[in-house]
């Protein structure tokens, strides 16, 4: 499984959701930005994501999945202060 | 699921102020994501516990299907979970976890007893 694998689950199951995803050998960072998440927690949207890689993280073909989740207006405000890192390790 | 083990994490959660759920121990983490957490924690400077859940593979499954979280470290705050490392350094990075942590210290001292 490859950042780009990760990258299209992402984008078709959450709809409207724009993912950037780096990373490799099972250990993936990932940033997504979706009107879906408004309303949610940061932990709601986090497991959001988790649960469209249930199956490879118990199988451990994803060993760590590090996120960062924002709505589009936040990354709206996030964007002004400078890109973000996306941080795997 | 063990009842033990269960146990052993309630009662952790609930009478540790700042409890987390570690790869290894605050001394010797034996994962990134784990020291991380760990680190901002210390940084913080507020007396914390962390149970390493590597001696035993039910812990991890066990403290997983409580808290509907897949990956470790976990961190609770007055008994709450706030989330795994990432939001963890997030909160501390726009400095929502301090005030955090210290309205739990703050709880706690209010209601001693529980």
């Amino acid at each position: 499984m490859g950042p780009d694998d990760l990258k299209k689950r992402i984008e078709q199951e959450i709809p409207g959701a724009s993912a950037r995803v780096e990373g490799a050998d099972a250990h993936f960072g990932a940033l997504v930005v979706a009107q879906a998440f408004e309303g949610k927690s940061r932990i709601e949207q986090h497991q959001m994501i988790y649960a469209l890689f249930r199956d490879e993280m118990a199988s451990q073909a994803i060993h760590a999945l590090s996120l960062k989740t924002c709505t589009p207006a936040e990354w709206e405000r996030e964007k002004a202060s400078g890109p973000l890192p996306v941080s795997h390790v | 699921m063990s009842q033990e083990i269960l146990d052993m994490i309630q009662k952790e959660i609930d009478s540790n102020t700042i409890c987390l759920f570690t790869k290894g121990t605050a001394d010797m983490p034996m994962c990134g994501f784990s020291a991380r957490a760990i680190a901002v924690f210390k940084e913080l400077g507020r007396p914390f516990k962390t149970v390493d859940i590597l001696p035993d593979p039910r812990i991890r499954q066990i403290l997983s299907s409580v808290s509907h979280w897949p990956t470790v470290p976990q961190v609770f705050v007055g008994g709450k979970f706030i989330g795994g490392s990432d939001i963890v350094l997030e909160m501390h990075q726009k400095g929502e976890l301090k005030p955090l942590v210290e309205e739990a210290f703050k709880a706690k001292q209010a209601a001693p007893a529980r």
